[in-house]
């Protein structure tokens, strides 16, 4: 037993368990961008193919010191404002219904099973129609492209409320109404928070469809025109207007998850 | 105020899980359950309280509750059933909300069920930030607050461990020696049978009858553990149920 070796026992556990670094998502920004930059300006990306950063953020700054800015941002958030708060609530309201009531369930889960893959773009006329060529069918647009995503993911939050929880509400005496606020809503919370998610994100991207008929303003709009023109600085400018668009609902829902979730473990 | 289980039967798509239990829950009494896994022990205690109704047999309620009883059969749950999103406070106002106690009235009623729970300095705390022991404190606070007629208990220490089991069990008796209570406690740890209960009802397994009705003659106050005596009644608690859980752990599982 004089020769016993000895060796350090190999570590094999840890991983798996991703955290966010705060810079390195900036970074990956600054260097694509940087990338493009360069490659147009050295001439081995031709202009044609994408626009010079430095074009687009010109394009931008006078954008917004002409005031053309405000112009079309002012209809577009207005648009995603109504058309979002008409589509997510009803949704939350749907959904909150079909995850509580067995005929609704019945009734309504094929309906929206039917309703979601529908591209909405294609329905524009129908609702320009419908709700006539000025904010009506825009509105319309909006709230019938997150009303589907909000609904299902209401109702399958609903369904993943602890029915423990609901059995105690019940052991209490606490009224139907009782158990339905003051447990069923809370618990669903989690879910239709991350619902909104994809929700807003589908918003944003309708607000371009919307504005395809009848907007002289609006962030779509603009898009539009300069793509018809084949004026990339100004269709990157407006690309980029709804990426932040999305970066700022994203950081809205985020602020608000920790605020109402942080009872999570 | 009594309970009395007459001829209750039950079974779940033609599976009998309990034959003909008829069993009298008399006033101020802790009335232990025991049995192999499976034998409807907890369906039981849902008949009792009401979640469930039993195909054969009722429960009868022999008397009225006291005046001044929010809630005559309240559950105490073995997951201990807490709202995770409201605080400690929170979560026992809950249960008052709904009959109308609110502002003062609710604060004095939570007060001394904090204090009697030994949880006073923790009424702000969320349930993530407490122990399972804890957290089962806060479940029989809000339980003490709608002043029940009858507790019904579902293995109430069965998800904690050993150290925080013989804590609590001993905060029970002296709940129960300053102001006695009535108790159906379901459990499948037989010392804990023997520490609390007046009597420890034996089931058999599927369909769960029952098999024998143990009387335990020592106050709880003076009941300790490790006690001789005590576990001589352990003893012949194991000795009834032995083959019986055997043969339930041997058995197929039809869900």
């Amino acid at each position: 037993m004089s020769e016993t070796s000895e060796k350090a026992v190999t570590f094999r556990g840890g991983g798996f368990a991703p955290k966010p670094k705060a810079w390195i998502g900036v970074a990956v920004f600054v260097v694509l961008i940087a990338i493009a930059e360069w490659g147009t300006q050295s001439g081995w990306i031709s202009p044609l193919t994408l626009p010079k950063p430095s074009d687009v953020l010109e394009t931008f700054r006078q954008l917004y010191t002409s005031g053309l800015l405000f112009q079309h941002l002012g209809p577009s958030l207005a648009r995603l404002a109504v058309g979002a708060t008409f589509g997510v609530s009803i949704g939350i309201a749907v959904g909150v219904l079909i995850g509580l009531f067995s005929h609704i369930r019945s009734g309504l889960v094929p309906l929206v099973a039917a309703i979601f893959p529908i591209p909405k773009i294609a329905l524009l006329p129908l609702f320009v129609i419908w709700f006539g060529i000025g904010e009506g069918s825009k509105y319309a647009l909006i709230a019938f492209g997150t009303f589907t995503p909000t609904v299902v993911a209401t109702y399958g939050a609903v369904d993943n409320v602890d029915r423990t929880l609901i059995r105690m509400g019940q052991s209490f005496g606490l009224s139907w109404w009782s158990i339905v606020r003051k447990i069923i809503l809370p618990g669903a919370m989690p879910g239709i928070l991350s619902g909104l998610r994809i929700s807003l994100a589908i918003a944003i991207i309708l607000l371009v469809a919307a504005e395809m008929l009848g907007a002289q303003y609006g962030i779509g709009a603009y898009i539009l025109e300069a793509g018809s023109l084949y004026d990339l600085e100004r269709l990157f400018a407006g690309v980029v207007i709804l990426s932040l668009l999305g970066v700022i609902v994203s950081t809205v829902i985020g602020f608000i998850e920790r605020r109402m979730l942080g009872w999570r473990s | 105020m009594d309970i009395r289980l007459d001829g209750i039967g039950h079974s779940y798509d033609g599976f009998e899980v309990m034959r003909d239990i008829t069993l009298d829950i008399p006033n101020q009494q802790i009335i232990c359950i025991v049995g192999p896994s499976g034998c409807g022990k907890s369906t039981l205690l849902r008949f009792i309280g009401g979640l469930e109704r039993p195909q054969r047999g009722q429960v009868l309620q022999l008397g009225n509750p006291p005046k001044d009883c929010l809630n005559p059969l309240t559950y105490i749950f073995q997951d201990f059933a807490l709202l995770p999103w409201r605080s400690v406070t929170g979560n026992i106002s809950l249960v008052l909300e709904d009959h109308g106690i609110r502002g003062a009235a609710a604060r004095e009623i939570i007060t001394d069920v904090l204090a009697r729970t030994k949880l006073t300095d923790f009424a702000k705390a969320l349930p993530k930030q407490l122990s399972g022991g804890m957290k089962q404190r806060v479940a029989i606070a809000r339980a003490l607050a709608v002043k029940p007629a009858v507790m019904l208990m579902d293995e109430p220490l069965s998800a904690l461990d050993s150290q925080t089991r013989e804590l609590l069990m001993d905060d029970l008796v002296s709940l129960w020696s300053r102001q006695p209570f009535t108790a159906v406690y379901v459990t499948h740890n037989l010392a804990e049978a023997v520490r609390l209960g007046h009597k420890v009802v034996v089931l058999s397994r599927r369909p769960g009858q029952i098999r024998e009705i143990v009387e335990i003659d020592k106050p709880l106050a003076d009941r300790e553990f490790g006690d001789a005596d005590l576990d001589a009644y352990q003893k012949r608690l194991w000795n009834l149920m032995r083959d019986e859980a055997r043969a339930a752990d041997e058995e197929l599982l039809h869900v």
